[in-house]
């Protein structure tokens, strides 16, 4: 390349980079259409119509995974590329360890997580009538730590939690959310449901403004998705680690400047649950790649 | 010495007017969602209320409203109108209004109030995640309400 031409063409790219700036206020749109198979096998349904639930609210739902840049989509294709399956790794050698008082792993009971734990993140949060109550994936894994392996319950945000909660979600992965809503579960579904278009805090924001009225919209940098919970646990480009759905939550609610609820409380398993239920029809994703 | 206390008195006056005429949050007046008067008693700073309008960490108005004003911040928002034109669109008092509190104009508005400081659900201490203390103040102070609008004004 002569100096005249290269010249020529800094100055071109130069205009092009002062064109880009000034041109900021308009960002694209995602492309609704696009597709996510995973490892080149398990097709993943990130648009299908709403549930019946969202009648009025929403036609059609989107995983989260729409919304993200070419090269996070194109990280979460092949699972050599997803730093989330890193945490699943370390959880299936838990899975197998004996500990607490017990003499027990989850593996004595449960077997191959494989094939024990196909299909059940699908269905979660849901009733245990044993119980008496809703739970969350997360609570059940307590309640087994603490009552059959005698061993100490896990913090529900900790790291040891979230990636357990991916081993389980990964058998589930291409299977449509499925979370009922009706029977003993409607009141927590109600609960969540009140919750999630509550405007909260000094800013007045409730779920439904960003995510239910504005999605594929930009908040300054911020491409709004539709808040979608198929794909956790997600690991975050923003804090290098697995998140669950509760601490995410958080993060939301604290972002509106309010008082955060707690993660574990019943309030998040409240909104979690008809969270999930929004998402009834896209594929179970987890552990998935966000910003 | 006569004149010279008359000054004094003069100014005396003038700066417990200054005070008196700042309006608390919860004594604006609205009128079909307009406020006519000046919530400060001093002529609002363009220059400064351009800054606020771009600032993240003042009105981050930015994050929501594009404007064709400012092509030099990045990541303008799509959530509002653009606030190209905005003071052709609506009366000083009318926008004055809209920033204390955009509920009274639009209902049920996404849009913050920026001089308010009751009748939140679940208010918090800033970003924390902590509930509100007595540190809980309105999102703009009311000087930067009457920059904000003096810098709106000229978007025509």
């Amino acid at each position: 390349m002569n100096n005249k031409l290269l010249k020529s063409t800094l100055g071109t790219l130069a205009i092009a980079a002062a064109m880009t700036v000034g041109s900021s206020a308009v960002f694209a749109g995602a492309d609704l259409d696009k597709k996510l198979v995973i490892n080149g096998e398990t097709e993943i349904v990130t648009r299908t119509a709403a549930p019946a639930h969202l009648d009025g609210a929403l036609d059609e739902i989107f995983s989260g995974w729409i919304f993200r840049k070419d090269e996070t989509q194109t990280a979460q294709m092949d699972d050599f590329d997803n730093p989330g399956m890193i945490f699943v790794d370390i959880a299936q050698d838990a899975w197998n360890k004996v500990d607490g008082s017990e003499g027990k792993s989850c593996a004595s009971c449960h077997g191959a997580a494989e094939e024990s734990m196909a299909g059940v993140k699908a269905t979660y949060p849901k009733w245990n009538e044993a119980a008496g109550e809703v739970r969350s994936i997360d609570m059940e894994v307590n309640n087994c730590r603490t009552t059959r392996m005698g061993a100490d319950a896990w913090k529900l945000t900790g790291g040891k939690m979230t990636a357990m909660n991916a081993l389980i979600t990964l058998q589930s992965r291409g299977m449509p959310v499925n979370v009922a809503i009706d029977g003993p579960a409607q009141s927590m579904w109600e609960r969540g449901k009140e919750m999630y278009y509550t405007k909260t805090g000094q800013l007045e924001m409730s779920c439904a403004n960003c995510h239910e009225d504005n999605y594929d919209l930009h908040i300054r940098a911020d491409h709004l998705s539709q808040g979608q919970t198929n794909g956790f646990p997600v690991y975050r480009l923003k804090n290098a680690k697995l998140n669950g759905v509760h601490a995410r939550f958080k993060g939301c609610v604290r972002d509106t400047r309010a008082q955060t609820y707690k993660p574990g409380s019943e309030d998040f398993l409240a909104l979690e649950l008809y969270v999930a239920s929004r998402g009834n029809g896209l594929s179970v994703e987890g552990p998935s790649i966000r910003n | 010495m006569k004149p010279a206390i008359l000054g004094m008195a003069a100014l005396f006056a003038a700066t417990t007017a200054l005070s008196a005429a700042e309006i608390a949050p919860g004594d604006v007046v609205f009128e079909d969602g307009a406020v006519a008067a000046s919530i400060t008693g001093v002529v609002g700073d363009p220059v400064n209320g351009r800054m606020v309008v771009a600032s993240k960490k003042h009105g981050n108005c930015i994050a929501c409203h594009a404007n064709d004003e400012m092509p030099d911040v990045a990541f303008q928002g799509e959530i509002g109108p653009n606030l190209a034109g905005v003071a052709d669109r609506y009366s000083e008092a009318q926008i004055r209004g809209i920033l204390v509190n955009a509920d009274v104009t639009f209902e049920d508005s996404f849009m913050p109030s920026f001089y308010r400081v009751d009748g939140y659900i679940r208010p918090g201490k800033r970003y924390t995640g902590k509930a509100a203390d007595d540190t809980f103040a309105p999102l703009l102070a009311a000087q930067e309400i009457e920059d904000v609008l003096a810098y709106l004004m000229t978007l025509k």
